[in-house]
C-alpha cells in the first residue's frame, strides 16, 4: 500500500467515524455518507453531469458560442442544414442554432433556479405553519392550496401571464406561483408525521416558541424530501416554461428561450427539421438529467432510509 | 416543608373519556415521588399535565409555590423539565448531541454554554467524545444519558421521568437508575416518575402512589409497600405480580 | 433425553452488512424435549434470531448454518422451502412480541383461525368454527362468539396476544416459539396469559422456547434456562438452580434488577468482560 492509499484511507475512516470530534466532522461525515449513497446510483451521477454540464454551459456561454444569438446572417445564412460552420443549422433569420441553444441555457438555469427559489420556500413555510399550528390556520391555508391545485398547471400559469402581461420574468412568476401547492402538502404532511414525536415535545418543553420549533426543529427535516420533489419537478417546470415559450407568453424574440424557439421552428418542421429538434433535444436532455438526479437525491437523502 | 409540587383535584378529559379524574397529591420539596399503574391508569398524563402537554379540565397545580395557568411560561421550563420514556424517539434525528444540549441554552440565553455542556457530559458519565455524534450513533443507554444532560442543562430543581428505563435492557437499567440518584443527590432535586414496574418506583422513591383507571388507588411510602402494608387489593396484585410467575398446581 | 423434540448444535446465524459480515448467533447449541425452555439475553444477544432460526424466518439475506438442527428427527436445514412451510404453523409454531403486528388487522380475529386451521387441515367450515371456538375458549376467553367476529384493533392488548396464542394452539403444535409474548402486557395481564400458556403446554405435551429479556420472569416459569450474550450461550442451567449460577453474567443480570425489600443503593452494574464474548 503506497502512503497516498493510506492517506485516503484515513481521510475516509475519518468522515466514516462512529465519534466525530468536531461539529464539522460531524456534519462532513453525515454529508459522505449521502454521497456514497447518491454516487452508488449510476444513473443519478449521470444526472449529475448532465446538470453540471448545463451550468458550465451557462457560464461560459460567451466562449462557447461561435456566433451571436441574437444576429443572424439573413442575407446568406437562412434555414441552413447542419454543417461544420454551423453544427445545428440556422434558423429563419440565419441565426446559429448551436449558439442560440447555448444562450438558451441561461434562461433555462434561470428559470429553474427563480422558480425554486421562489416555489419552494412558500411550500415549504406553509406547509409546516399548516401543519404544526393545526386547527384554523391549517384549515385556511390548506383550502387556498386546494384552490391552486384545482387548476391544471398549465392552465393556470397562462391565466397569470395573461394577467401579468408576457415575458419571461412574468412566466417565472406564473410558474412560481403555479407549482408551491405540492411542495405544501408534502410539507405538512412531514410535519404532521414529526409534531407529535419526543423530540418536538421535548423542545417544546424547553420552552422554545413555535416559530422556533418551526423554523429550527421541523423545517430541516422537511427539507430533504422537498428538495426531491422540487428536483423532481424541474423537467415539468421547464417544459411549462418552454410551453409558454412556445404559445407566445414567455420569452419574447428575440431571446434563445428554448421553448420559444421550438415555436419558431414549428413552421419549417417538416422540411427544415433541425431548427425545432435540436431544443426539443435540448429540452429533453436537461429534463432527463434532472429527473435522473432527483431519483438518486431520493435514494442518498430519504428521511425514511434510516440514518446509515 | 413546602411543596415542591401539589395538585388538588386534577381532571384531564381527551374527547369525554376521563384520562384524570380528580387526583390530588403533594411532593415536597427534595422528595421523590413515584406514580405506579399500568397502562391506561393516567400515570403519564398526569405529567404531561404538568408540563402543560395536556390541557387541564379542572384542578389546580402550584409548582414552587406558583400556581400554574394555561400556558406556562419560559421560567417554567427553567424549574421543570423531563425525560420520556423511549430514548429512541425523543432525540432528534438530525442533531448533534451538541446541538441538542445547546437548544435550551440558546432559548434561555445562557451565555456560559460551553461549560454548561461540559458539565452535563461530564455529569451523566458521558465526556466529550460523545458530544458531536448523531443519536443514531449512540445506545439506548446513551441515549437517555443524553435525554438527562438535556434535562439538566438548566439546572432545574423539579425533574419528571416518563418510564426512563423502560426501554433499556436491565443492565443498562441499572446503570440509569443509578445515575438519577446520584444528580438527585448533588442537585438536591425533587422527581417525580411514572413507572409500571412497583420495584423500580420502590428503589427509587420514598413515597408512592398507586393508580387505576385515572384514579388514584392509595398512597403508601416505600417502606409501607416493602412490609407489604397495603391495604388495597389492587396493590396487592401488583406486588404479586411483580414478584414472577407462581405456578398454582 | 429420550424424547428429543429438537436438537441444536453449533447454529449460526450471519448477516451481510455494509462493513462486512455480522454474526448475530454464533454456535448456539442446546436440546428440547417436552419441557419449558427460556432464552435469556439482552438486546443483541441473538436471542430472537436463535427463535426465527429454528422457525425458519430468518431474513432472506441472511445465512443460516449448522452442524445439525433437527427437529423430530427431521433436518430442517436440508429439508425443501415446501416441506418447512408444512411444518411452520403445523408442527412448530411462534408467538411474537405485539399481537398488533402478527395478526392481520383487515380479518375478523375467528375467520384468521379458521384459515390458520384450515391451511393445514382438511375440516369443513363448520367444524373449524366450532374448533376456533374452543380454542379461544381454552385461552379464557370469556365471550369467544363475541371475540371471534371482532377485529384485531377491537380488543385489548391482553385479549389480543390470547387470541394470538388460539391461534397458533389450533393446529396442535408439538413445538411452540415464544418472543417475547407478554412484554407488551401490563403485569397483571401478563401473568394471566403465562397462567394460560403453561397450561397449554402442560396439558398437551408441547416443547416450549420461551425467548425473553426478563431472566426472572423466564426463571419462574421455565424448567431450564439458556443464557445468552454477544451470540453465544454463556450459561445454560435449572431454572430451580438459578441462584448458583456460576457464569458472571448471568449473576450480573440477576442481580442487577431492582428487587422489592432489597434495598441496594446504587444498585450493582454488570461489568462487561470482553472475554464473555469471545
Amino acid at each position: 500500500m503506497t502512503a497516498s492509499d493510506a492517506g485516503h484511507l484515513s481521510r475516509r475512516e475519518w468522515l466514516l467515524s462512529d465519534r466525530p470530534a468536531s461539529r464539522v466532522q460531524a456534519r462532513l461525515g453525515r454529508a459522505y455518507v449521502a454521497w456514497r449513497r447518491f454516487s452508488a446510483n449510476r444513473l443519478a451521477l449521470v444526472g449529475l453531469l448532465i446538470i453540471l454540464a448545463l451550468v458550465v454551459v451557462a457560464a461560459l456561454a460567451d466562449v462557447l458560442a461561435p456566433y451571436s444569438p441574437t444576429v443572424g446572417d439573413l442575407k446568406n445564412a437562412r434555414l441552413l442544414a447542419p454543417s461544420a460552420a454551423h453544427w445545428f443549422g440556422t434558423d429563419d433569420l440565419g441565426r446559429d442554432i448551436y449558439s442560440r441553444i447555448v444562450y438558451g441555457s441561461r434562461w433555462t438555469l434561470y428559470v429553474v433556479i427563480l422558480v425554486a427559489v421562489i416555489a419552494a420556500p412558500i411550500g415549504l413555510l406553509v406547509g409546516t405553519v399548516a401543519g404544526y399550528a393545526g386547527g384554523w390556520t391549517d384549515t385556511i391555508l390548506m383550502r387556498i392550496t386546494d384552490i391552486f391545485l384545482a387548476f391544471p398547471k398549465l392552465v393556470l400559469a397562462l391565466a397569470f401571464v395573461a394577467a401579468l402581461g408576457p415575458g419571461i420574468e412574468n412566466a417565472v412568476l406564473a410558474i412560481a406561483i403555479t407549482s408551491w401547492p405540492p411542495y405544501a402538502r408534502i410539507a405538512r404532511a412531514e410535519t404532521l408525521t414529526v409534531r407529535n414525536s419526543d423530540y418536538i415535545k421535548a423542545v417544546q418543553l424547553m420552552g422554545a416558541s413555535p416559530f422556533r420549533i418551526v423554523l429550527r426543529h421541523i423545517m430541516p427535516l422537511c427539507i430533504s424530501s422537498l428538495i426531491i420533489r422540487v428536483t423532481l419537478d424541474m423537467a415539468g417546470i421547464i417544459l411549462t416554461a418552454a410551453g409558454l415559450g412556445f404559445l407566445g407568453l414567455g420569452a419574447q424574440p428575440p431571446l434563445p428561450e428554448w421553448g420559444a424557439m421550438i415555436a419558431s421552428g414549428r413552421r419549417f418542421i417538416l422540411d427544415q427539421w433541425w431548427v425545432a429538434a435540436a431544443p426539443g433535444a435540448a429540452i429533453l436532455i436537461v429534463s432527463l438529467g434532472f429527473n435522473l438526479l432527483g431519483d438518486g437525491l431520493r435514494d442518498a437523502l430519504d428521511p425514511r432510509s434510516g440514518d446509515q | 416543608m413546602t411543596a415542591a409540587i401539589a395538585i388538588e383535584g386534577l381532571e384531564v378529559v381527551f374527547d369525554r373519556f376521563r384520562a384524570l379524574k380528580g387526583v390530588s397529591l403533594e411532593v415536597g420539596e427534595g422528595q421523590s415521588y413515584g406514580l405506579v399503574g399500568e397502562s391506561g391508569s393516567g400515570k403519564s398524563t398526569l405529567l404531561r399535565a404538568i408540563t402543560g402537554l395536556v390541557p387541564i379540565d379542572s384542578g389546580t397545580i402550584t409548582v414552587n409555590g406558583k400556581r400554574l395557568g394555561k400556558t406556562r411560561d419560559k421560567a417554567f421550563y427553567r424549574d421543570v423539565q423531563m425525560v420520556f420514556q423511549d430514548p429512541y424517539g425523543s432525540l432528534h434525528p438530525r442533531q448533534t448531541v451538541d446541538r441538542l444540549l445547546q437548544e435550551p441554552l440558546a432559548i434561555h440565553g445562557i451565555a456560559d454554554g460551553e461549560k454548561r455542556i461540559e458539565r452535563a457530559l461530564d455529569e451523566v458519565g458521558l465526556g466529550n467524545g460523545f458530544r458531536f455524534r448523531y443519536a443514531h450513533q449512540l445506545s439506548g443507554g446513551q441515549r437517555q444519558r443524553v435525554a438527562i444532560a438535556r434535562a439538566l442543562i438548566l439546572e432545574p430543581s423539579i425533574l419528571l421521568l416518563d418510564e426512563p428505563t423502560s426501554a433499556l435492557d436491565a443492565s443498562v437499567q441499572a446503570e440509569v437508575l443509578n445515575l438519577l440518584e446520584e444528580v438527585r443527590r448533588r442537585r438536591k432535586l425533587t422527581f417525580l416518575m411514572v413507572s409500571h414496574d412497583l420495584a423500580i418506583i420502590t428503589h427509587m422513591c420514598e413515597r408512592l402512589m398507586v393508580m387505576q383507571n385515572g384514579e388514584a388507588v392509595e398512597t403508601l411510602t416505600a417502606s409501607q409497600l416493602i412490609g407489604h402494608r397495603v391495604s388495597e387489593d389492587y396493590t396487592r396484585n401488583l406486588l404479586r405480580a411483580s414478584e414472577g410467575f407462581v405456578r398454582t398446581a | 433425553m429420550s424424547d428429543t423434540l429438537l436438537e441444536v448444535d453449533d447454529l449460526r446465524v450471519t448477516f451481510p452488512t455494509r462493513t462486512g459480515l455480522v454474526q448475530a448467533v454464533r454456535g448456539v447449541s442446546f436440546s428440547l424435549g417436552r419441557e419449558r425452555l427460556g432464552i435469556v439475553g439482552e438486546s443483541g444477544s441473538g436471542k430472537s434470531q436463535t427463535g426465527r432460526a429454528i422457525m425458519g424466518l430468518t431474513p432472506p439475506q441472511a445465512e443460516v448454518s449448522a452442524r445439525k438442527l433437527a427437529f423430530d428427527g427431521m433436518d430442517l436445514l436440508s429439508i425443501s422451502p415446501r416441506e418447512r412451510r408444512a411444518l411452520r404453523g403445523n408442527r412448530i409454531a411462534m408467538i411474537l412480541q405485539d399481537p398488533k403486528y402478527s395478526l392481520d388487522p383487515v380479518m375478523t380475529i375467528g375467520r384468521q383461525i379458521v384459515e390458520t386451521l384450515r391451511t393445514h387441515e382438511k375440516v369443513s367450515k363448520a367444524e373449524a368454527r366450532e374448533r376456533a371456538l374452543a380454542m379461544l375458549q381454552a385461552v379464557q376467553i370469556r365471550d369467544p362468539a363475541r371475540v371471534f367476529d371482532l377485529y384485531p384493533h377491537e380488543v385489548s392488548g391482553g385479549m389480543g396476544q390470547r387470541a394470538m396464542i388460539a391461534m397458533m394452539l389450533i393446529t396442535g403444535p408439538e413445538l411452540m416459539i415464544a418472543d417475547e409474548p407478554t412484554s407488551a402486557l401490563d403485569v397483571t395481564v401478563q401473568l394471566d396469559v403465562l397462567k394460560i400458556l403453561d397450561k397449554l403446554v402442560a396439558e398437551r405435551g408441547m416443547g416450549l422456547i420461551f425467548i425473553s429479556h426478563d431472566l426472572r420472569l423466564v426463571s419462574s416459569f421455565c424448567d431450564r434456562v439458556v443464557v445468552m450474550y454477544a451470540g453465544k450461550v454463556v450459561e445454560q442451567i435449572k431454572a430451580s438452580d438459578l441462584r448458583d449460577a456460576q457464569h458472571p453474567y448471568t449473576r450480573g443480570l440477576l442481580n442487577c434488577m431492582p428487587r422489592i425489600g432489597f434495598e441496594r443503593h446504587p444498585l450493582p452494574v454488570l461489568d462487561r468482560k470482553p472475554e464473555w464474548a469471545a
